[in-house]
């Protein structure tokens, strides 16, 4: 035959458990997941959503400056995490903040980071804690996932079993870095699991303008591994891909990709205007399947959950989300002076000519000449 | 004379561009239908077309290693990107081919495109987005490097560039882009790559700063004129790369003293270049050592230190003071 038809491994699969009122579409697939888990994720998604609205009220009043909302890619995160032991590795890009706020981070860190401090990165919970592994956020687009590809090698040269996850969006699959990343874990069999959050937008290119593949998860395939589709707004759907990613991982089967389809609900940042670029019916149409509804719909058909429950949790975290506030803009008020920091973690030791410039920074400012950090 | 942003001056010289000259490009991330995250590139894909304002896929080394191709066939692209904390991610590419393309065909094929992208600090942004590396594409041969200060330099600048041979890398001030407006007339202009520009005579020192740097040694220059009775002569750099040292030279040996000013990290920026032409071409006129106010040797923090990380004017009055007073 001369001309024959190549026989791929892999084909992409879709894979979606809850109907956007939350009714479980095949039991079959339904994760078992403790009802306590499944609780404590509601609540984390439900402070991520209220938290997500706050930050974008005091970024309105000028208290804290640039962010990227999370809205409505909660579960697309969250499921992923949720799969994952602490002792996995978390690589994100620089809209994570329901998923890191599942590994531990504070509410109180982001605030400060996004209050233009860098010591919100310093903050306890932010630091990796004892045992949970989470990379700072990594702005330029596509460039993290080859640091997740470099952690995961070394896992498995040590020997451990610990999988290591990246997260990147629908745009950052067109840098040539993630396709790097992509192409070492395939050749290297790391236990790499790749998380493309499709929120089918970048800035104000469309996900069909970013590539001409039907899919982003086929992408995987070229690079010789499992690429599957999943509903990213259910979040039992995002959680039984991860799942068995990171059961392929730990087992020494190599790396995933996981597509997660969501919807960035919000702006880009709150430096964007989406109105320039998308139609209102299209966002409309997504707010449908938003996941937290979503969510609460299922643990209320499984009597886990009541709209008084929901209530409490709402206040609890109303006065949580203050504290954090009060907290934050105390400690911002007290960080203040603390300019000289600029030179800290530059080096392991500092540099004499860089203790010249602190030094002279000191005098400029009428501060004590300090110490090394 | 119609008074204008920076960043509408900068529309003004694509808009004429493209009108008068159809292989002049524009590609970049969010250029076409969101007219560039600063807008400098609004309207123009309403007027000319998506063939020619091409939103591209999400991949710097994409966008600047096809504009060289684009370039080397003869058209006129003039790339954005989007920041230039991200235009290491076409490094190479302007390193290895747009900056050697000539040289290594023997001049069979030339590179003659336009990277315009935002850099500078001041406006309150995340992590990459306000730094200030013009040192990384002067230092490499091949490539010229253009700073603009105001609206009206900024137009004709971005003209010559875009007429230019050779591959230019044009940063703009994002701290200066919407902070000021200035008469910009209607008729064309240009402003030669390669010059630099005397912006304020005087006789008793010299200041060279450029981009958003300029406002911050201008002031100081006034409150120098107010206070101390001095008379500072202040030169725009305008072109890091290739430098125009004559003018420095020239001003050096009237004043016999000079101040640099620039927000990029001090060591190997383009100040110590400046200081090292000054000492080659001017040493015997000096009667001071020159000073350089600059950004740290750091990472320009998160917004919060932000300030005291910038050179501001006090810091370049202090320079400049001592710079008078020296030696006791
Ligand atoms: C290398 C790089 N280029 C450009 C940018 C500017 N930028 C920030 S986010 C973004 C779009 C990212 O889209 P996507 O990967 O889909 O992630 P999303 O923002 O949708 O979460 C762009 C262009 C950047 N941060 N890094
Ligand atoms: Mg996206």
């Amino acid at each position: 035959m001369p001309r024959e038809v190549v026989d791929l491994p892999y084909q992409v699969e879709y894979l979606s458990i809850l109907d956007e009122d939350g009714h479980v579409l095949d039991e079959d697939l339904e994760p078992e997941i403790p009802e306590d888990r499944l609780l404590r994720l509601h609540r984390t998604m439900l402070l991520a959503r209220r938290f997500d609205e706050r930050m974008l009220h005091l970024q309105r009043q000028g208290r804290i400056g640039t962010f990227a909302p999370v809205r409505g890619q909660e579960a697309a995160q969250m499921g992923i995490v949720a799969a994952l032991r602490e002792s996995d590795w978390m690589v994100p890009s620089f809209r994570e903040q329901a998923a890191s706020l599942w590994r531990g981070q504070s509410l109180e860190s982001f605030l400060l980071a996004y209050g233009g401090f860098y010591q919100g990165n310093e903050l306890p919970g932010n630091q990796m804690p004892e045992g949970s592994r989470n990379l700072p956020v990594a702005v330029p687009v596509g460039t993290q996932p080859l640091h997740a590809v470099g952690l995961s090698y070394a896992i498995q040269y040590r020997g451990q079993d610990d999988v290591v996850v990246t997260f990147f969006g629908d745009g950052a699959t067109s840098e040539g870095d993630f396709h790097e990343a992509m192409n070492f874990a395939g050749v290297f069999q790391t236990p790499t699991i790749f998380v493309c959050q499709n929120n089918q937008w970048a800035i104000s290119v469309p996900r069909s303008r970013q590539t001409n593949s039907e899919t982003l998860a086929q992408k995987a395939l070229a690079y010789g591994f499992p690429g599957r589709q999943v509903d990213g707004n259910d979040i039992l759907a995002v959680y039984v891909a991860a799942e068995e990613a990171a059961e392929r991982a730990r087992s020494g089967d190599g790396p995933t990709m996981i597509e997660c389809i969501t919807y960035r609900l919000s702006m880009h940042t709150t430096a964007d205007d989406p109105s320039r670029y998308r139609e209102e019916e299209e966002v409309e149409e997504w707010r449908r399947r938003d996941p937290l509804p979503r969510f609460q719909a299922y643990l209320k058909q499984r009597d886990m959950l009541s709209d008084s429950d929901i209530e409490e949790a709402e206040e609890e975290i109303l006065g949580e989300i203050q504290d954090a506030i009060d907290g934050a803009e105390e400690r911002m008020e007290e960080l203040a002076n603390e300019e000289l920091s600029m030179f800290d973690h530059m080096y392991a030791e500092m540099p004499p000519y860089l203790r010249e410039q602190r030094d002279q920074l000191a005098r400029e400012l009428g501060r004590k000449e300090g110490n090394d950090a | 004379m119609p008074k204008m942003t920076m960043v509408d001056a900068l529309n003004t010289a694509l808009h004429q561009e493209m009108e008068q000259d159809d292989s002049v490009m524009v590609l970049g991330e969010d250029v076409g239908v969101d007219g560039g995250v600063f807008r400098v590139t609004e309207g123009l894909l309403d007027a000319f077309g998506e063939k020619r304002v091409i939103d591209t896929p999400l991949a710097e080394a994409g966008i600047v290693g096809t504009s060289i191709g684009m370039a080397i066939f003869g058209l006129r692209p003039v790339c954005e990107i989007q920041f230039s904390g991200f235009s290491y991610l076409a490094f190479h590419q302007l390193e290895a081919h747009a900056a050697r393309m000539r040289w290594r065909s023997r001049g069979a094929y030339t590179v003659p495109m336009v990277l315009r992208t935002p850099y500078s600090g001041g406006v309150r942004a995340l992590e990459h987005h306000s730094e200030s590396r013009e040192a990384y594409w002067a230092h490499t041969p091949g490539l010229k490097m253009v700073i603009p200060s105001t609206p009206r330099n900024a137009r004709a600048l971005l003209i010559s560039a875009i007429r230019d041979p050779d591959p230019v890398i044009f940063y703009e001030p994002k701290a200066v882009y919407r902070a000021f407006r200035e008469e910009v007339p209607e008729e064309e202009e240009t402003w030669p790559i390669g010059k630099a520009q005397v912006v304020r005579e005087g006789e008793h020192l010299t200041m060279i700063s450029y981009g958003a740097m300029m406002r911050p040694t201008l002031e100081a220059a006034d409150k120098l004129a107010q206070e101390d009775d001095v008379e500072a002569e202040v030169i725009d750099v305008l072109t890091i790369a290739p430098l125009d040292h004559h003018t420095f030279a020239e001003s050096a040996k009237k004043t016999g003293r000079v101040v640099i000013i620039h927000e990029a990290p001090r060591s190997f920026g383009p100040g110590a270049e400046i200081v090292a032409r000054l000492i080659e071409s001017s040493f015997w006129y000096l009667e001071a050592p020159i000073r350089r106010v600059t950004g740290y040797d750091v990472v320009i923090p998160l917004f919060a230190y932000e300030k005291a990380y910038l050179p501001s004017a006090g810091r370049v009055l202090a320079a400049a003071r001592e710079t008078l007073e020296s030696p006791a």
